[in-house]
């Protein structure tokens, strides 16, 4: 049992935290990150839960600690150990209690108005202060005050608490929206979740100077764990769905097309019916949706044929309705739309059906569902699909994912597999990196893990960085074929060092593997660097979990292998710049 | 609730947030003798007994409890 999932008990994670930093600290592929916190509050335990859920999510953090309530001062005037720390997040911990110029009932209604400009533009300095460290900031909005001198008026009178505080929300949202690499940790939205009596302990604040409760922590800590492993590409891609009495009530073999259950006329049905609203939701945001359900196929489909069913058939990118075990049908969905199945969230309100994913597919993930009118819950309170950057691409993926079922059946129809690549009419868009892609390039670096040498990842800093320096050689590949456009799905940046490129990263989305993309890429590349005087290309392999698929990549394009350590690293290179023949030649190349 | 059971459960809990299976304290043990017993240890020592006994202790309750002997006896007197 995974004390960390949700409905998890606040107190028995607090409780049995060594234990558990020590179990979760054994998992293998945890990626070193360094999270500094800074701080208007009191910090320790905060760290400590952190530590966990960043952990469980496969992150190894340390910690920059910043001195007790001087986050202004550290960020602003940082001494300098904060630049050598080198943070990769910035979290700036701050509550109400950290507001310096609250409305009071002897102002005049103007001076109301300019403490709230002056609230806003000191802490505007402290964010932009931080922007300087070239990392992803996050910076908690703020939560109300447990008492309201005016009552109801609180909200609406310019010498409220809580007007102000709203207002100073709106202003934080709006600088958000405007900031890249800027995210909000919604402690509002926290404190209303869990309640004020209950997240705002006096107590806690008086004795310890905590901005939460004690036992509320947790909560606060899964928040911001959830924004970090979001922006290192560790959120989750596809709910795979059961169907009787997980999307609908009742047995559709049994029961028949009209005897399920969903719709506005019961409230059962409504249930299922805003469960189903919320999947649609989420697949509109990127998310993917699959069936995975223990039923007759042609009975299966009839469900979503209802005029009230909100999903419709066309909303799942891979439908497995049969009757073979379930863990082997989602490793089939998986194999089907080329991702892995740790990408997986399995919903299903067997508990039988729940324990054999959860033994046969450990990385799946599989929330405990209850009733109908918690489902939501058990997906939205995880945050597996945190969002932090959303590109135009994650809104039309499960269409692309559609695509490429396309794709698959005309593949069929071909004997040969060229002249199937021929037939797709494939228009490849290649160009140097530039601030218009760097969104899109930076959330495929973070979270490209199978087509990946090197896996090394990036901060939008560091991308901006390589963007903008002479010493480096970055392209980006665009795909459009006649079923539709891919986007931006591959990229490679290397350095260059007198006449040797050393390439530091080479990354495709699964999307588009064997489409003879990589050759392209790579004739690309070939001709930039010998444009530029190159005459050897040194590449890099490092193991990871995920990315066995291109352990001999660079053999099969001309490459020779130089070393190889015990750990599986391997370097390779490539001299054959003389008479090179460009190796793709099954899409028309734009140079941009 | 009598001090056996009282001890038992504090020592438990102890035992849970030390991490360690073996702890044993008695009424004399104070943060000297437990190496990760610090300031932010002793918060979550006091959550977790006002979860187990189901008691809230006051700002002043928690002020100058010098060993595990004073805690236990503040836990009796409130669940008195």
């Amino acid at each position: 049992m995974n004390l960390l999932q949700y409905p998890f008990d606040p107190s028995l994670i607090l409780q049995k935290k060594r234990s558990l930093k020590r179990e979760l600290s054994k998992k293998e592929g945890l990626i070193p990150k360094k999270i500094a916190i800074m701080s208007g509050s009191t910090i320790g335990e905060i760290k400590n839960i952190l530590e966990l859920f960043l952990l469980d999510n496969g992150i190894q953090p340390t910690f920059y600690e910043g001195g007790y309530s001087l986050f202004y001062e550290n960020l602003v005037f940082d001494d300098g150990s904060l630049a050598a720390f080198q943070p990769d997040i910035i979290y700036i911990h701050t509550s109400w209690r950290n507001l310096k110029n609250l409305p009071s009932q002897a102002d005049s209604a103007q001076l109301c108005e300019e403490k709230l400009n002056a609230e806003y533009a000191r802490f505007e300095q402290v964010w932009n202060a931080a922007q300087k460290f070239g990392c992803p900031v996050i910076q908690n909005n703020f939560d109300l005050p447990v008492y309201r001198v005016m009552g109801n008026l609180d909200a609406v009178d310019a010498h409220g608490r809580v007007r102000h505080i709203r207002k100073l929300n709106e202003k934080l949202a709006e600088y958000a929206a405007n900031t890249p690499n800027f995210y909000v940790n919604d402690l509002a939205y926290l404190q209303a979740m869990y309640g004020m009596e209950r997240f705002s302990d006096q107590t806690a604040w008086y004795a310890y100077k905590y901005a939460c409760s004690i036992e509320c922590i947790p909560y606060l800590a899964q928040s911001v764990a959830n924004i970090i492993k979001s922006l290192f590409g560790k959120n989750k891609k596809l709910v795979a769905c059961d169907l009787d009495n997980t999307l609908w009530g009742g047995i559709i073999g049994d029961d028949g097309v009209e005897g399920i259950v969903m719709g506005s006329e019961t409230p059962t049905g409504m249930a299922y019916s805003e469960f189903q609203s919320y999947l649609k939701e989420l697949s509109a945001m990127g998310v993917l949706l699959s069936v995975c359900s223990k039923n007759e196929e042609a009975n299966a489909a009839a469900g979503f044929t209802r005029a009230d069913s909100v999903l419709k058939k066309e909303d799942f990118v891979s439908f497995k309705a049969n009757w073979n075990p379930k863990h082997l049908n989602l490793v089939e969905s998986a194999k089907e739309i080329n991702i892995l199945p740790d990408s997986f969230v399995f919903m299903d309100d067997n508990p039988a059906e729940r324990e054999i994913v959860r033994r046969e597919l450990p990385a799946v993930s599989v929330p405990e569902l209850s009733a109908p009118e918690e489902y939501i819950k058990a997906i939205d309170r995880m945050g597996y699909f945190e969002a932090t950057i959303l590109s135009a691409d994650d809104r039309k993926r499960a269409e692309m994912y559609k695509q490429n079922q396309q794709r698959a059946v005309l593949e069929q129809s071909f004997g040969n597999y060229e002249d199937y690549l021929n037939s797709l009419e494939m228009v490849c868009e290649i160009g140097s990196f530039s601030p218009a892609h760097a969104e899109r390039i930076t959330q495929l670096i973070n979270k490209t893990n199978q087509f990946n040498l090197t896996t090394r990842r990036y901060t939008a800093a560091e991308v901006e960085n390589v963007m903008n320096s002479d010493e480096y050689i970055t392209l980006y590949g665009k795909l459009v074929d006649k079923f539709g456009d891919n986007g931006l799905v591959t990229a490679m940046i290397g350095h260059i060092q007198g006449d040797v490129l050393e390439m530091d990263l080479w990354i495709m989305s699964c999307r588009t593997f064997k489409r003879n993309l990589e050759h392209a890429m790579f004739d690309a590349m070939v001709q930039q660097a010998a444009a530029r005087g190159v005459k050897k290309i040194i590449g890099h392999y490092y193991p990871t979990a995920k990315n066995l698929l291109v352990s001999d990549f660079y053999a099969t394009i001309g490459f020779e292998k130089i070393a190889e350590d015990d750990a599986g690293n391997k370097t390779f290179a490539f001299t054959g710049f003389d008479g090179y023949k460009p190796q793709c030649n099954v899409m028309k190349i734009q140079r941009v | 609730m009598d001090m056996q059971t009282i001890f038992n459960a504090v020592q438990e809990i102890f035992r849970d947030n030390f991490d360690d299976e073996d702890l044993v304290i008695t009424r004399e043990t104070c943060a000297d003798d437990i190496e990760d017993w610090d300031s932010l240890e002793q918060i979550n020592l006091l959550s977790a007994m006002e979860k187990k006994f189901g008691i809230k202790f006051q700002l002043s309750d928690v002020r100058g409890l010098a060993n595990v002997g004073d805690l236990l006896d503040l836990i009796e007197r409130m669940t008195a």
